[in-house]
């Protein structure tokens, strides 16, 4: 497969508010202080939908806002690829409560914030775009299957993908039985060629092969870091991140499916 | 030159009307009843639903007794149907298991077995939601990919797209995409949905559930009544042979309105037709059917209808399924692309069942009954929230 090119990136989770500062945590320049999520207000959103939007909107439109930053891409020809293992378990608990504990009609708002594209839909409206967006679910390795996704639609147009990966934690009544970490949200920018003035990041070129051990993050790192990594699905991009953000080429495995890893090959 | 489609090497569907390809088309003909009024245990809701027979007494068992659940359970009784697991084995054996991948769509994935530990923790005081919630083989979105991945022996890329009610179509057009980057050589594509609580009481807050049966295209029509649903096609990257259905074209868009209310000039509907149809290299004419998304909400169809008539202006042969089967929501795309492959090979253009005087208000005049026709190629619309909106195009090559 033709490799991809990466263009922008955006990162919003505890302790690291946006890509500047999580690259030099991740590259042990800055240490790592775990602290909650700033206030996040998008900006680009009509007030309806900004009342509206739930704390993974928030999240995944944050990140989205960073990775475009600087570019000279306009939004609306972007196409969108949106990836997260759960859809908002927070909605869920919600739901299930008003039905068969509180014996209430749903809030429609509620209901509306529960389909898994939901985020997808924010991004649309916040900046008129009106080009193919995807909302897609593969357990740990939706990150994975969202960069597959990403070079599958590369294969087929000019046009730059967004890939967001966000999951975040659910009530305790659900957290049982899916713990996440978190909350955490990355964006990659995504071009099929490397774009003019637009400044290439790295190339990744993507490989399937049978499972093994994914990489974990360096043992330099502060532990909490990896239990980030593999306590959420969208922070197993971390290790990716750090090659990134060390500037040098390398390998890195990241976990797919049962039988499957992704290898990225980082250039 | 638009690319060699992909050839549709077998599918299946399985609804309210029936399990499989035969008795779907028996039922199409037959206008038999699709929807029954809703008597699901704990649902006190004034509506219509399309259900499908047995499930509650075919758990899955074995190497599958943990993907038990009424969406797992509904799966494994589509593929089952018309010979399906039969032809993905002779596709393993072609190109093996792990040039096979499994692109499926769904709503709510098995959200009710999780509904079913809510209703039980509440009703009896529990302090937990139990150790029988099966959260990784049930709830989670993938596990629907994952159990057919397991059924089917299957180790290629696998994914779940999640985007309401066009989940399925989107599934397929991404098993579509896949093949062309030759990510896999074969794709099990499709999308299965459930009947469950949290979507009939949130379609009922949103006053889109209709209390009799849905009427698309219907003068009054009051809503949607929603079913429950399995299509499943196999997709191959080899020549098709004759006779054979091809994927012709598939066309995504975003309608960047409103997350629960399509466009009212169904803007991004026309977006994902015309970018269908340029991917097909076909020119509107050349569509014999088109199989509206028609959910039967007034505002849904007013929008589809606008879409329609710019996209065809008013002569085409059209109608929706959904006062048959229900609206299977996230299996929609997916159970409605297989209907239109069974409706090709059996010569019939389907009716628009559970409308009997159509909206004068409305451009394009829908086909109320079945009748024999010779449809080459077909469209499939489906459009869901978050203004999501798929197109598919399949027929002859």
């Amino acid at each position: 497969m033709t490799p991809l090119h990466l263009i922008g990136v955006g990162l919003v989770a505890p302790g690291l508010p946006d890509w500047e500062s999580a690259a030099a945590v991740l590259t042990g320049r800055r240490p790592y202080a775990a602290a909650p999520i700033p206030p996040l207000a998008p900006a680009a959103l009509p007030p309806n939908e900004r009342r509206r939007a739930t704390l993974g909107t928030r999240l995944a439109l944050a990140a989205a806002e960073q990775a475009s930053a600087g570019l000279a891409l306009d939004p609306r020809n972007l196409s969108s690829v949106f990836t997260a293992s759960e859809s908002d378990l927070g909605i869920i608990d919600r739901l299930c409560t008003d039905i068969f504990g509180r014996h209430i009609p749903v809030s429609p708002t509620v209901f509306h914030n529960s389909v898994h594209n939901a985020v997808a839909g924010y991004w649309s409206i916040a900046h008129g775009c009106r080009q193919a967006s995807t909302s897609l679910s593969a357990w740990d390795g939706s990150l994975a299957a969202g960069l597959l996704e990403c070079a599958a639609q590369l294969a087929d147009t000019e046009r730059p993908v967004l890939l967001v990966a966000y999951d975040l934690p659910g009530p305790a009544l659900l957290d049982s039985h899916r713990h996440l970490e978190g909350p955490f949200a990355c964006a990659l920018m995504l071009s099929a060629a490397a774009r003019g003035a637009a400044q290439s990041l790295a190339t990744l070129a993507l490989d399937l092969v049978s499972a093994g051990e994914p990489d974990r993050l360096p043992p330099g790192l502060d532990p909490a870091l990896e239990v980030l990594r593999t306590g959420n699905a969208a922070a197993r991009v971390l290790p990716l991140l750090c090659r990134i953000a060390a500037g040098g080429g390398g390998t890195v495995r990241l976990p797919y499916l049962e039988d499957l890893d992704l290898l990225v090959r980082v250039g | 030159m638009p690319p060699i489609p992909a050839s549709i090497t077998a599918y299946t569907l399985t609804s309210a009307l029936g399990a499989g390809c035969a008795a779907t088309l028996d039922a199409l003909c037959g206008e038999g009843p699709g929807l029954r009024r809703c008597t699901l245990p704990g649902l006190d809701l004034d509506t219509w639903v399309g259900q499908v027979e047995g499930l509650e007494t075919a758990p899955l068992t074995g190497a599958l007794a943990d993907f038990d659940c009424r969406n797992h359970r509904l799966a494994a009784l589509a593929l089952g149907q018309d010979g399906f697991r039969e032809r993905v084995a002779e596709a393993v054996r072609r190109h093996g298991a792990g040039r096979v991948g499994v692109f499926l769509g769904t709503s709510t994935a098995g959200l009710n077995h999780t509904e079913q530990c809510y209703r039980r923790y509440f009703e009896q005081g529990r302090d937990t939601l139990g150790a029988d919630l099966r959260y990784a083989h049930t709830h989670t979105n993938f596990a629907l990919a994952a159990c057919c991945r397991r059924l089917l022996g299957l180790a290629g890329p696998a994914l779940v797209i999640s985007t309401a009610c066009s989940s399925g179509a989107k599934a397929i057009a991404a098993g579509d995409r896949y093949l062309r980057a030759g990510l896999c050589d074969a794709a099990v594509v499709g999308g299965v949905d459930t009947l469950c609580a949290t979507t009939l009481h949130g379609f009922q807050s949103l006053e889109l559930l209709s209390p009799r049966p849905a009427s698309p295209w219907g003068l009054g029509r009051t809503g949607i009544s929603i079913g429950e649903g399995a299509g499943f096609l196999l997709l191959e990257r080899v020549p098709s042979a004759p006779g054979q259905p091809v994927l012709l074209g598939t066309g995504e868009s975003s309608d960047a309105h409103h997350i629960s209310s399509p466009h009212p000039d169904g803007d991004g509907a026309v977006l994902a037709m015309t970018a269908a149809l340029a991917r097909a290299g076909l020119a509107p004419a050349a569509i014999d059917y088109v199989n509206l998304h028609g959910t039967g909400t007034p505002v849904n169809d007013r929008a589809e209808d606008r879409a329609m008539a710019r996209v065809f202006g008013p002569g085409v042969a059209a109608g929706s399924t959904k006062g048959a089967t229900g609206h299977t929501l996230g299996a929609a795309g997916a159970v409605e692309a297989a209907l239109c492959l069974v409706c090709m090979a059996g010569g019939l253009l389907p009716g628009t069942q559970g409308t009997k005087l159509q909206d004068p208000d409305l451009a394009l005049r829908v086909l109320e009954h079945p009748r024999p026709g010779a449809p080459r190629r077909v469209m499939s619309n489906s459009f869901g929230f978050g203004g999501s909106n798929c197109c598919l195009i399949l027929g002859r090559p």
